[in-house]
């Protein structure tokens, strides 16, 4: 089971190395971190996704919120959020699977972004669990790429993020 | 508005001046240069160690002793990389240290420079805090930040690490107050509540006993600790680090529990049913293994540090305050509490399982030296250890009944750390007797620092425990690797009387047992140089009670498992 942890965090040099650092030197381990910026330029935001189950959240969060550069750290384990990443997978398609690859990328509600000579890039936006399944589903073409982002979250409603 | 405009060293020492420092433990080279010449003609005066690590470490005893920030500054690269052992010591034990270092010019970082380093990368894990300097117009504010960091919340060193073109070139003159920072923990209200719970868990406990560590002295809370505990009649067994927060001569004093610590004061822990623990982290050398470790023992955990709170042992209360505002309201919402059948029986192990030690049939034994330097400064010196056989013994034998009088390497477990710090100690503390309790391995760490004692005309007492022998790993492999002793043979020690003598200083040397106080006596005489007493102990002295790692009080050794066994 993936936690997601949201710091917001001081937008200066080596907040990154500070918080992998920490993350590394007491062995938790993280699952995937997105770093990007916020309404307030000043601050970053991190949403770093661990395995609960090997990962004492509490401490991870304690010592994160020691970090003079880490502003605030939530655990959304309780609460209702918005999780999303974006995958995209460069995928081997000879031009007679087009219209094939075409149905099975709507169906994840996808979109084919760059067509090259025996390729396609197709792109998806969703939870883990959608990204993980539209992967597995393309892994019969031959799959050339992949990357995907990591998880970033927003909590629904008036709780923060 | 016309801003004013100083040099950057010289506004780097009017803050510095602001924060009350008047010493300052720095060593040279290119980019501090311009901090070196503003010290010229500075109030603050510099002590020049031999090396570095010996900055760091005295910077480190002066303020473990003195109970303010220590200062200590380097050049960049090699300079600044010498600091970290100091600076990760500092970081362990929760020290308040502003480490200066020089840096490169700006436009000179991150091309492999001479003498560049990345200081900042590396010190990220050994400090509370640090900063490279990149804007001229946050400079000086920085510096304030990095000393209201250092001596706030739960103290540690913060380094600033300052290119060279800023502490020489002109920076704006700020006085920004340090106040609020952002993202940075103040410590919290005491919860009344939570308080009115301990108060009662107190009450209810028949067993209770105080765990008390180094955060009940950092706090300053130990007039607190005190009232608490005669006003409960509650026995107080002390962490290495948490030494002198409650005087060991009283008699609800239990002792330091754990791997090398007094039996009864591990049997008070273990058959507890409360631990009251303040400002201690249930380091693994206190309680060896977690699942056995005082089974039947509620919990409440007072620190300042929210994350030490259910780290290792859960708690059944936790309060995450200043231990001194903690301790100010818990000690009049306790009600008093008369001694009873529990503390007779604490009192009955301390009778039956008291610290012994064999007269060895050759040579001196080296507790009987802690103990003869004990008695013969009645207990009244700021006391240094190295680490090793040498600290265990002085933590047993050299009882402490003041604060900030025991410094030792207690986390890191530092080989080379107590000389230096005692320097930074005698400095702090002019008029007090400060000795280094040493073996003959940690001194030769950083001895060139006798050179610093010598032409600082320092006292310092370094009373070596020298067996010829790495004694502490020796008794590892005698105990636990039948005897195949590897790489702890100091045979081939220079000639420490000799040493102490190239170096300025006084050495004295003792191979009978019946001369140890009279050499004890002389050394304490010299007053205006270091002294080296160097005894030579018996070799394969062991240090008991051992509850080896991992293990419980019920594996605790109390004396060496008989030949054959």
């Amino acid at each position: 089971m993936t936690h997601t942890l949201s710091a917001l965090v001081k937008n200066r040099p080596r907040v990154l190395a500070r918080v992998a650092g920490l993350f590394a030197r007491r062995d938790f381990n993280i699952e995937s971190l997105a770093v990007s910026t916020t309404e307030d330029p000043a601050i970053s935001r991190m949403s770093i996704a661990v395995d609960a189950a090997g990962t004492p959240l509490e401490q991870v969060r304690k010592q994160l919120e020691k970090l003079h550069d880490v502003v605030t750290v939530i655990d959304h384990t309780d609460h209702a959020v918005v999780e999303r990443e974006l995958c995209m997978l460069k995928v081997n398609v000879p031009p007679s699977q087009r219209a094939e690859v075409s149905a099975l990328t709507d169906i994840f509600r996808g979109d084919i972004i760059d067509i090259g000579n025996g390729t396609l890039i197709v792109q998806c936006i969703g939870g883990t669990d959608k990204v993980d399944a539209f992967i597995e589903n393309f892994a019969p073409y031959g799959i050339v790429e992949l990357v995907r982002t990591g998880k970033v979250v927003l909590a629904r409603g008036s709780q923060k993020t | 508005m016309n801003q004013e405009m100083i040099n950057g060293a010289h506004g780097i020492l009017r803050v510095l001046e602001e924060e009350g420092v008047d010493i300052v433990f720095g060593y040279p080279g290119g980019h501090v240069i311009p901090i070196f010449d503003a010290l010229y003609d500075s109030k603050i005066k510099n002590i020049l160690p031999r090396h570095e690590q010996g900055a760091a470490h005295a910077a480190d005893g002066y303020a473990r002793s003195t109970g303010r920030v220590g200062v200590c500054m380097a050049t960049s690269g090699p300079g600044a990389l010498n600091l970290v052992t100091g600076l990760a010591t500092a970081y362990m034990d929760s020290v308040p240290i502003v480490a200066m270092t020089g840096q490169v010019k700006t436009n000179m970082v991150g091309k492999d420079s001479f003498q560049e380093a990345d200081t900042t990368g590396v010190t990220i894990p050994v400090t509370k805090h640090n900063y490279l300097v990149t804007d001229p117009a946050e400079l000086l504010d920085i510096f304030r930040e990095a000393f209201y960091l250092a001596r706030t919340g739960r103290p540690g060193p913060v380094l600033v690490d300052v290119p060279s073109d800023l502490s020489g070139g002109q920076v704006p003159w700020t006085e920004r107050n340090i106040e609020a920072l952002d993202g940075y923990e103040e410590p919290k209200a005491v919860d009344d509540e939570l308080i009115r719970r301990a108060a009662q868990m107190i009450e209810q406990a028949e067993k209770p006993i105080l765990l008390v560590g180094g955060g009940v002295i950092a706090a300053n809370a130990c007039d607190n600790l005190f009232k608490l505990a005669t006003k409960c009649n509650i026995g107080v067994v002390h962490t290495l680090m948490g030494k002198g927060a409650f005087p060991e001569t009283h008699e609800l004093s239990m002792g330091m529990p754990g791997m090398h610590g007094m039996a009864y004061a591990s049997l008070a822990l273990q058959n507890s049913d409360l631990m009251v623990v303040i400002g201690a982290r249930f380091d693994d050398r206190i309680t060896g293994d977690l699942a056995r470790f005082a089974p039947d023992a509620s919990v409440v955990h007072i620190d300042i540090d929210a994350a030490e709170i259910d780290k290792v042992r859960p708690v059944t209360i936790g309060i995450c305050a200043d231990a001194s505002d903690v301790l100010e309201k818990l000690v009049p919402t306790c009600k008093a509490r008369n001694k009873g059948p529990w503390e007779e029986q604490l009192f009955e192990w301390r009778r039956t399982h008291p610290l012994t030690y064999p007269t060895p049939e050759e040579g001196i034994a080296p507790q009987y030296v802690v103990e003869q330097v004990y008695e013969l400064t009645g207990g009244r010196a700021i006391v240094a250890t190295e680490v090793g056989q040498n600290q265990m013994w002085a933590a047993q034998y050299y009882k402490i009944d003041r604060p900030r009088r025991f410094l030792s390497s207690g986390g890191l477990g530092t080989m080379g750390y107590g000389f230096p710090a005692a320097i930074g100690a005698q400095i702090g503390n002019p008029d007090d007797l400060v000795i280094d309790i040493a073996g003959d391995g940690s001194i030769q760490m950083n001895q060139q620092e006798l050179t610093t004692a010598s032409i600082n005309k320092l006292p310092v007492k370094i009373v070596i425990l020298d067996n010829s022998y790495l004694g502490m790993v020796r008794q590892w492999q005698e105990l636990f690797h039948g005897n195949r002793l590897s790489g702890v043979d100091l045979t081939g020690n220079p000639d420490f009387v000799k040493l102490a003598e190239a170096h300025g200083g006084v050495g004295l040397r003792c191979t009978d047992p019946d001369k140890v106080r009279e050499t004890i006596e002389q050394g304490l005489e010299v007053a205006d140089r270091p002294v080296v007493m160097d005894f030579v102990v018996n070799k394969v002295e062991n240090v008991f009670p051992f509850i080896p790692a991992g293990q419980s009080v019920d594996e605790i050794m109390l004396e060496p498992p008989k030949r054959g066994d």
